[in-house]
């Protein structure tokens, strides 16, 4: 057996003496052949540089806007939440529209600095601060809306097991119970991740510093970091770690947010498809997010060699593949309702396309199903403002898909009497308006005092890492 | 470089990630123990230059997994035990006709600290194995330090270290490729 075989290969050894393998062009992740140095200059000169005007204008603008929130909530709080338009049955409203739609938002961070790390995917290096970022400030904006749902949100801390007054504990059978420790679990975690991932580009700042608050600032931050081999080695290592925890992480925060719905009786929510529709739904809407700043961003800050077309084209293959999972997940759903012979279950359906709420579900389909298609093509990616436009397309569907999800079946429950219409009040749309200058004036921080990239990791992607210089 | 302070350690700045993995192993034959490597990302390969292997032929590894098993199991335990002390124990709770306790329904609860705490083992884990905070390491006062974490990579061999001769371990820093060899000094008082 083993001679055939060689006696099969020789002849191809002799050709391939004579042919030359064929050169496959694959695009560098740091284009213009960069130097290490031009990357330090590049990433810390943006927070190093004179504060543009333009950002001044953006967080002035940006404050502006969050300060919606600020009113909706200074309301809700005086008042009560019969301030929003919440009314029995739909209890839940906006608010849990809005919780869902940033808390999936915040699900490409982790996907980006976890999943693909564990994947070895390096196109990630260049965006992942930035994601991760995101995700941060997303959960931020997300916790709002149950935190404020409650009621009387001084006793919003009754939600966590710390021993009160009452002497009453949590009742952990109960999902809301523990999207709490989810939730929590998942800022946490994630800031840690961001934060762990910072230290060695926080002590390059701190190394560069001129001005004193900088060196006291960058230095408190970064712990002392040197740069030393042992120094990376178990860095290193407890970021693949991290990378490992976050990936089942990312997953099962989803899965018990789609528990909000799928452990309640109702038509519409009680099915088992929805943790991983959920899944794909967050990391599609991320992507979406992820795009929708990163593009702007790099316009302004020029990092085309950084963040290039291969790195555009492959968030945008994410999109269109997750965009059409739930696309995918919309027709099964249907298709259960169908063949699972629940007259229930079959109305919830037919009403969620032709009933009360039909245009927010066709708005759904046409910026979460169709639109993404448009990604199938090279020449659709390789325009930018497209894509861009795109990418908000994606972040209306889902926030439409939420609302869909959670008032189609709450409007038309089992009793006929109690069917209504919801619709949001001023206050609902100041608070949840708001949330987007919030989210944009931490982003603004973000970009203005820490660093965008990490540098050290954009690094590692450069031939110049390579201790064997390309002689392996 | 100022002629006070007591004697750390003596320096050598090299240009390349592929000059210090090949001088590190130069160093590491040469005998040398207290001897450390700076640069401005991870050099992969670069702990089996610096350490040799082990006699399973694997480089020297991380001790961080230790912190993080401990965090993950100290997680899940600490679900379980509260799940279990508060609605069974401390205040049985009846809600939807379910067990007081099962180690089924608080299925989030325990996952989800069973994650958290282990992240937190991980991080902190990671400081201890790396003496952090410490923000006034001795390779600081080299002015220029900074360079380490921009483009250039370094090797100091610390005074400590048994075989370290002032003369003898300056020309061997040389020999091996080294850049602007120098003498850093700590200060004596903060």
């Amino acid at each position: 057996m083993s001679s055939a075989t060689t006696d099969m290969v020789k002849p191809s050894a002799e050709i391939l003496k004579k042919v030359k393998p064929a050169k496959l062009d694959e695009v560098p992740l740091v284009l213009n052949k960069r130097s290490l140095h031009w990357i330090t200059e590049k990433i810390c000169g943006i927070v190093e540089a004179k504060t543009p005007s333009w950002w001044w204008w953006c967080f002035i603008f940006s404050l502006l806007i969050a300060s919606f929130t600020g009113m909706g909530l200074l309301v809700l709080v005086s008042s009560g939440v019969g301030e929003w338009g919440n009314n029995n049955p739909v209890n839940w409203g906006w608010a849990i529209v809005n919780f869902v739609f940033w808390i999936g938002i915040g699900h490409a961070g982790t996907l980006i600095s976890a999943i693909l790390c564990l994947l070895k995917q390096k196109w990630r290096t260049s965006i992942n601060r930035g994601s991760e970022a995101m995700t941060v400030f997303a959960v931020m904006c997300a916790g709002i809306f149950p935190l404020f749902h409650v009621g009387r949100v001084w006793f919003a801390w009754w939600l966590f097991p710390i021993p009160n007054a009452n002497n009453i504990w949590p009742q952990f059978k109960s999902p809301l119970e523990w999207d709490v420790f989810a939730v929590s679990t998942y800022f946490t975690v994630s800031i840690l991740f961001w934060y762990m991932g910072m230290i060695p580009d926080l002590a390059v700042l701190r190394d560069r510093a001129q001005k004193m608050w900088r060196k006291y600032f960058y230095g408190f931050l970064s712990m002392g970091w040197n740069n030393s081999n042992t120094h990376w080695r178990n860095f290193e290592m407890a970021y693949l770690l991290l990378a490992g925890l976050s990936t089942p992480l990312v997953l099962s925060v989803h899965t018990i947010v789609s528990f909000d719905f799928a452990i309640a009786n109702l038509p519409g929510w009680h099915t088992t498809i929805f943790p991983p529709y959920f899944v794909a739904g967050a990391i599609f809407s991320g992507f979406g997010m992820v795009m929708t700043l990163l593009l702007p961003v790099r316009a302004v800050f020029g990092l085309h060699d950084l963040i290039n077309q291969k790195h555009i084209d492959n968030m945008c293959k994410i999109t269109l593949a997750t965009g059409s999972l739930v696309g995918y997940a919309y027709a099964m759903e249907f298709f259960i309702a169908w063949y699972g012979a629940n007259s229930y279950e079959g109305f919830a359906f037919i009403n969620r396309a032709f009933g009360n709420y039909w245009w927010a579900y066709w708005i759904m389909v046409s910026c979460n199903v169709i639109c993404p298609q448009l990604l199938w093509f090279k020449a659709i990616r390789e325009n930018t403002p497209l894509v861009w436009v795109i990418s908000i397309f994606v972040n209306i569907g889902m926030w439409f898909e939420r609302f869909v999800i959670a008032n189609t079946t709450l409007s038309r429950d089992f009793l006929p009497s109690s069917w209504g219409y919801y619709s949001p009040t001023v206050v609902d749309i100041f608070t949840f308006f708001g949330t987007f200058g919030f989210f944009s004036v931490l982003f603004l921080l973000f970009l203005r005092f820490l660093p965008l990239m990490p540098l050290a990791e954009v690094k590692s992607v450069t031939p110049m890492a390579d201790p064997h210089a390309g002689k392996h | 470089m100022a002629n006070k302070g007591i004697k750390y350690g003596l320096t050598a700045v090299f240009n390349t990630a592929s000059d210090i993995y090949t001088a590190a192993a130069k160093v590491r034959d040469a005998g040398y123990t207290s001897w450390e490597c700076y640069t401005p990302m991870p050099v992969h390969g670069l702990d089996a230059q610096m350490y040799g292997l082990d006699e399973k032929g694997f480089p020297i590894r991380s001790k961080v997994p230790r912190f993080t098993l401990i965090g993950g199991v100290t997680g899940f335990f600490t679900g379980m035990f509260i799940v279990w002390y508060m609605n069974a124990y401390d205040y049985p709770l009846i809600a939807g006709g379910k067990p007081f306790f099962s180690p089924i329904f608080p299925f989030p609860v325990f996952y989800e600290l069973t994650i958290l705490f282990a992240a937190f083992g991980t991080l902190f884990g990671m400081f201890f194995l790396n003496r952090l905070p410490r923000h006034n390491h001795p390779v600081f006062e080299h002015p220029k330090f900074g360079r380490t974490g921009d483009d250039k990579f370094m090797i100091v061999i610390e005074v400590e270290d048994p075989k370290f001769d002032d003369e003898e371990t300056k020309s061997f820093l040389n020999d091996i490729g080294g850049k602007s060899v120098g003498l850093i000094r700590e200060p004596e008082e903060f």
